[in-house]
Order: structure tokens, then C-alpha cells, then sequence
């Protein structure tokens, strides 16, 4: 069984696309992931000139990054050795999400991901995206295949 | 269940994820489901649990993957569910 430290170590993403700080809860059912939106992210200049909002896409990508990618690392991590694990990545299948509200530079999200299945290697699961203080962002399904990095 | 029936509660369960619509019109038993339909084969797991739902049935991953063709889902829930 992993770790969340390891499930961190394992996640493929990294600066200037790594949207994970922390796991603060990750069991085969269900993973809770914390990020900050630092000030310098490097879609704020465009995303908009003297205004920057955190993008949809950007968004959706994090509540990814804990609902599939730690999430799948984890429950991959029950059935293969840890080597094994990093040799597979979470490739993005599916989605539908709704949002709420923006994200500004410096917001701390958090993101809460259920399960709804993991079934040969497809995982997908139910994710709601808050704020630290609990107010609503998105809320959605996500959906992603662990494929060999050797693969694609 | 008799074998129409099973097809036509097959194709509903297809329908949403068909990229091809127009091979919906001359659906057999012989349309393949990846090759005729263009459904993307990363949505497969989703309508393999899909059926194992609307059957009352379980399909193991052995067995989901001999299905090739519209022909091949309803054989296997008609054996499955005899």
C-alpha cells in the first residue's frame, strides 16, 4: 500500500503543471487534495491582461490531478509493486463539470474525489472543487485510463 | 429475453457514445462497435458496466474482451443471463 508521500513522489505532473500540494486524505474510495494557485502561475499574464482568473481548464486539471491521478496511482498501488505504478500514467478520458465561482491568484482549493469505479485501469469519480473555507468552485465527474509510459 | 429484444436494449446503451450516427441505420449483429460505430475504445469499460447494470448481469474482463461486434454483446448477455 502507498503512502500519500509516495503517491506525491509518484504523480507524473510537474512545475508549471503540477496543481497538487498535498494529499490530506487518501483511501481506495475516496482522495482529498489541497492546491495553491501561486501569484507567478504561468497562465495568469494571459489569462487576463490585468485581470487573471485561474482557467476552467486549469481547474479542471486539478481536481485530475488528486480524483485520477493520485487517486489511480494509489488504487494501482494495491495490485502492482511500486515500480510497476511508476511505470503507468493517468491519461484523461472523459469529463463533465459545472462551475460556480473563479479562482484568483493566491486561492487555496481543495478538491474531494469519490469513486464511482475502477475497473480495469479506467477510473472515474465524482469530484467537487471548494475553496479552503468550504465555498463551492466546480463539481463534476472525471474520468481517466491508466496507459505504459511506454505507450503513447 | 429474446435476441431483438436484447439487441435493442444493447443499441440504447451504445447510442450516447457513437460517433458514426449514420451506422446506427443498417445496425446488424456483424457492426462492429469500435470499427463501424467510431465509439472510443476508452468508453468501453463505461458501457460494460452499463450492461452488467441493465441486465442484472456480471461480465468478466475476459469475456468483455472477445466483443468486437453488436452481434458478440448480445450473445455473450444471452449466455450470461441463461
Amino acid at each position: 500500500m502507498l503512502t500519500p508521500g509516495e503517491v506525491l513522489e509518484l504523480i507524473p505532473q510537474q512545475k508549471p503543471f503540477r496543481f497538487i500540494d498535498r494529499l490530506v486524505e487518501l483511501t481506495d474510495a475516496r482522495a482529498v487534495g489541497e492546491y495553491t494557485y501561486r501569484p507567478d502561475e504561468s497562465f495568469y499574464p494571459g489569462h487576463f491582461p490585468g485581470n487573471p482568473v485561474t482557467p476552467g481548464v486549469i481547474l479542471i486539471e486539478t481536481m485530475c490531478q488528486t480524483g485520477l491521478v493520485a487517486l489511480g496511482i494509489y488504487l494501482l498501488g494495491l495490485e502492482l509493486p511500486k515500480a510497476e505504478v511508476a511505470k503507468t500514467v493517468t491519461l484523461f478520458t472523459d469529463s463533465e463539470v459545472e462551475f460556480e465561482r473563479v479562482v484568483r491568484p493566491g486561492d487555496t482549493v481543495r478538491v474531494t474525489a469519490e469513486k464511482i469505479f475502477w475497473r480495469r485501469r479506467k477510473l472515474k469519480s465524482n469530484v467537487v472543487l471548494t475553496l479552503a473555507d468550504g465555498t463551492p468552485v466546480a463539481k463534476g465527474t472525471v474520468a481517466g485510463m491508466g496507459v505504459s509510459r511506454d505507450n503513447f | 429475453m429474446e435476441q431483438n429484444e436484447v439487441m435493442g436494449k444493447v443499441v440504447d446503451i451504445l447510442r450516447p457514445f457513437v460517433k458514426n450516427p449514420s451506422a446506427l441505420t443498417g445496425i446488424s449483429m456483424d457492426t462492429s462497435i469500435l470499427k463501424d460505430l467510431k465509439v472510443n475504445s476508452a468508453r468501453l469499460v463505461d458501457i460494460v458496466l452499463e450492461i452488467e447494470d441493465a441486465f442484472g448481469i456480471a461480465v468478466t474482463d475476459e469475456a468483455a474482451d472477445q466483443v468486437k461486434t453488436v452481434g458478440d454483446a448480445v450473445s455473450l448477455i444471452l449466455k450470461t443471463k441463461a
